[in-house]
């Protein structure tokens, strides 16, 4: 485009109906085609351009993150409470390396985001210039795709593939890279209703057979259990509608994994508590001695099914995925079902219905007995004090105050992260943000401002352990930046609680290294960032200052010094199988852990 | 296993040697994809080539050589399946009987008696000389990898100092395109 053609920016090219505008232009029409509200970002040389079309654009707010892991953290909570996909913005380089951890993590946790990246300009490409980094190279292995746009009339249509791909079929990361001096070239823009991807067609329309043989097997079930996971949070909240619609027919009991909880309600009469190395007593057996397992939107995650050999033995095994590539991946399926949760579960519904299906009633009755009895070994139950809070009261008492209230909790990563998924009971989905798949230590806090962001009026708690929120505490500043009144709920125990856990249970009790040694005065770091800071010593100042942490209308750092050496129980230590756990009042069996199992992770 | 009931299954890994065909938009960074998803997920390549096959629509065939158990066959298929740019996977090992292929240059250096026994043997392996100089032959081979191995294999002694290989070429027999 020459100089003259510039001057026709922002008229109409009458034969394909697209308008001129530079490339930073495009990319900001584009955030507002696709309805986007937020972006966390963090400026620099090689976005400059986006920066300034940014200044003057209409309905859109921009959070400046302290960092830029914490914007593409951030961006997650917001995606995970909303259901839409997140929007960051930053630089070139270190910008773009920052971000690598959350597109990680979104990858692995099937967030929608699009992230776009600032690129040196073309011309430099490969010269390694300042700040100068193969970002689709780097962020390949970590997306669900990536692009770097080197022609101004590819961007528009690129920016809404991003989109579709992000929030499509199985929902993840992507990566735009816009070199400077494309976002600075003028070009066509056309809408995101023309473009249509070459390739991409996600599959979400279930196979009839596939349906009418799952319910066969449903019906036929002796000791059948629902599994389900992240895939029904993210097919939307129809599909929880209609998880629980099933759940209530069919009377099977449902245990979910760290990323479905929330799809069923924990208060349902048919719920066993989450699965997995720290899941409950009854949902682990459960699964262990099912004679069908429905597996909703769940991968069959090694924290979820232990030792893989001994992994319900003598359940068939139905997979409901969006993804292909999940079935058979760590478990063989005997049916598998590829399609969109919420569609699949209509359908289950619909054929389970009109053909009048019914459940073995008997055999259902025995199934709920067996499980009563392992229920009635109330194995999330810990020994209380009187004189130092334990982290479970804690969650329990955070619990019982917020209850009734509009609370979204996030956490990070370790032993505060299980108690939280153990303790606190939620209702309904999008109210639970944790890092599941790569357990990012430093995720809870910028989730927490992006889940604030979204939702201004909400009470949005980040449990926290006091060695995780170390990792991101810089956000503090972020939440102050726009008033976002977050509560860090810090679980300190002055060990990296998890290692030290492992470390007592496999390694001789050699705390090597896990020790928080030179912890800082959170009150007053709080403080100095312009928080509320708190603390509490004994359980029973507890209830008051939770009481008064709510009602602060200010980000609050609250800092519960707890016991230093509870261990996170139940467990299902490493190369056991579910029906092999230790439960809380059987500490000593902990020291069996086989050599095989201590070289898993 | 003595204890009757115990679902440990113990078996000796079951590897099969599969031929992958991936139809991809030639787009930028599309092989790195495929190659990165091998080795990130600790697949093998035993050979690979790629090549644009339609220019006017910008698709290009890589035809991938690898083993495994039948189960990491299956996720390397499905894998393969979810990378965006991908139309279409198959294996001709499995789906459609198909026909392999490759091309070899192998370059021979030598006089006398294993000049000519060299020149005869590749007379009998149809492999044809490129370049020819008082010292050396250069052959073009062209068939099933394991000709051309065992025509690697007889130029060894005769003087072998050099071999280009392109990696096995695939396609279905019969009518149906991909």
């Amino acid at each position: 485009m020459d100089r003259d053609g510039s001057a026709l920016a922002g008229a109409k090219v009458a034969e394909t109906g697209a308008v001129e505008m530079s490339g930073a232009e495009m990319v900001i029409r584009a955030l507002q085609d696709h309805g986007v509200e937020h972006i966390f970002g963090y400026p620099g040389g090689a976005v400059l351009p986006i920066y300034d079309a940014l200044f003057s654009a209409d309905g859109l707010e921009h959070i400046l993150v302290r960092h830029e892991q914490g914007a593409v953290h951030a961006a997650e909570g917001y995606a995970r409470s909303t259901g839409k996909p997140g929007v960051v913005v930053v630089t070139s380089g270190p910008g773009a390396t920052n971000a690598v951890t959350g597109l990680t993590d979104a990858l692995m946790d099937s967030i929608p985001l699009v992230v776009i990246t600032g690129q040196v300009a073309t011309h430099l490409i490969g010269n390694d210039a300042f700040q100068e980094c193969d970002t689709v190279g780097i962020t390949r292995p970590c997306t669900k795709h990536n692009w770097l746009v080197k022609d101004i009339a590819d961007l528009a249509r690129v920016l809404h593939e991003a989109f579709q791909i992000a929030s499509t079929g199985r929902p993840g990361p992507v990566v735009v890279d816009i070199p400077k001096d494309i976002q600075f070239k003028k070009g066509p823009y056309i809408g995101p209703d023309s473009v249509r991807h070459r390739t991409y067609r996600p599959k979400t329309d279930p196979e009839l057979a596939q349906i009418v043989k799952a319910v066969d097997l449903m019906a036929s079930a002796k000791r059948p259990v629902f599994y389900t996971g992240g895939g029904i949070i993210n097919a939307g909240p129809e599909a929880s509608e209609l998880l629980r619609e099933l759940v209530k027919l069919t009377d099977f009991p449902i245990t979910s994994t760290l990323m479905g909880l929330g799809a069923f309600p924990a208060s349902g009469r048919q719920w066993l508590g989450m699965l997995g190395m720290h899941g409950t007593f009854e949902a682990n057996n459960a699964m262990h001695d099912a004679d069908l397992i429905i597996c909703l939107g769940a991968r069959f995650d090694d924290r979820v099914t232990g030792r893989i050999d001994q992994f319900a033995p003598g359940a068939k095994k139905i997979h409901l995925d969006i993804d292909a590539s999940q079935i058979n991946k760590n478990v063989r399926i005997d049916l598998p079902i590829i399609a969109d949760a919420a569609k699949a579960l209509r359908e289950i519904l619909h054929f389970w219905k009109t053909q009048r299906r019914k459940v073995d009633q008997n055999a259902l009755s025995e199934w709920w007995k067996t499980i009563e009895a392992w229920r009635a070994r109330k194995c999330l139950e810990f020994r209380n004090s009187d004189a130092v809070i334990k982290p479970q009261y804690a969650i329990d008492r955070l619990y019982a105050l917020t209850r009734d209230r509009d609370v979204y909790i996030t956490t990070e990563v370790g032993q505060h992260q299980m108690w939280a998924a153990q303790r606190f009971k939620f209702e309904a989905p999008n109210r639970w943000m944790t890092s599941g798949g790569l357990g990012t230590m430093g995720y809870g806090l910028p989730a927490a401002v992006g889940v604030q962001v979204a939702h201004p009026d909400s009470l949005v708690i980040d449990i926290a352990g006091e060695a995780s929120v170390q990792m991101t505490m810089q956000e503090m500043s972020t939440a102050v930046q726009y008033e976002l009144p977050i509560k860090i709920f810090i679980l300190n125990n002055r060990y990296m609680g998890m290692v030290r856990q492992w470390q007592q249970l496999l390694h001789g009790g050699r705390y090597s290294h896990s020790y928080s040694e030179a912890l800082p005065d959170f009150v007053k770091l709080a403080e100095a960032y312009g928080c509320v800071g708190m603390c509490a010593d004994t359980p029973s100042e507890l209830d008051a200052k939770i009481m008064e942490m709510i009602a602060v209308r200010r980000p609050v750092l609250f800092d519960v010094r707890v016991d230093p050496k509870e261990n996170c129980y139940p467990m299902m230590p490493s190369g056991a199988a579910h029906n092999e756990m230790i439960l809380c009042d059987a500490e000593e069996e902990a020291a069996t852990v086989s050599d095989e199992g201590k070289m898993l992770l | 296993m003595s204890a009757a009931g115990t679902q440990r299954r113990v078996q000796a890994p079951h590897v099969e040697r599969h031929t992958i065909a991936v139809l991809v938009d030639n787009e930028a960074g599309v092989l790195a994809r495929v190659i990165g998803l091998f080795s990130g997920r600790g697949y093998n390549i035993e050979s690979l080539t790629v090549a644009e096959v339609d220019h006017a629509a910008h698709t290009s065939r890589v035809t991938i050589v690898t083993s495994g158990t039948p189960e990491v066959i299956e996720q390397i298929k499905a894998q393969l399946g979810r990378l965006v740019p991908v139309h279409r996977v198959v294996d001709w090992t499995l789906e459609t009987p198909g026909i392999e292929r490759e091309m070899a240059l192998v370059k021979v250096a030598g006089t006398g008696e294993k000049r000519v026994e060299a020149l005869r043997m590749a007379d009998a392996f149809r492999a044809r000389p490129v370049d020819t100089t008082h010292t050396s032959f250069v052959f073009e081979i062209t068939g099933a990898p394991g000709k051309i191995d065992s025509f690697i294999d007889l130029m060894r002694p005769l003087g072998l100092v050099d071999v280009s290989r392109t990696g096995v070429a695939a396609i279905s027999r019969g009518p149906e395109s991909m």
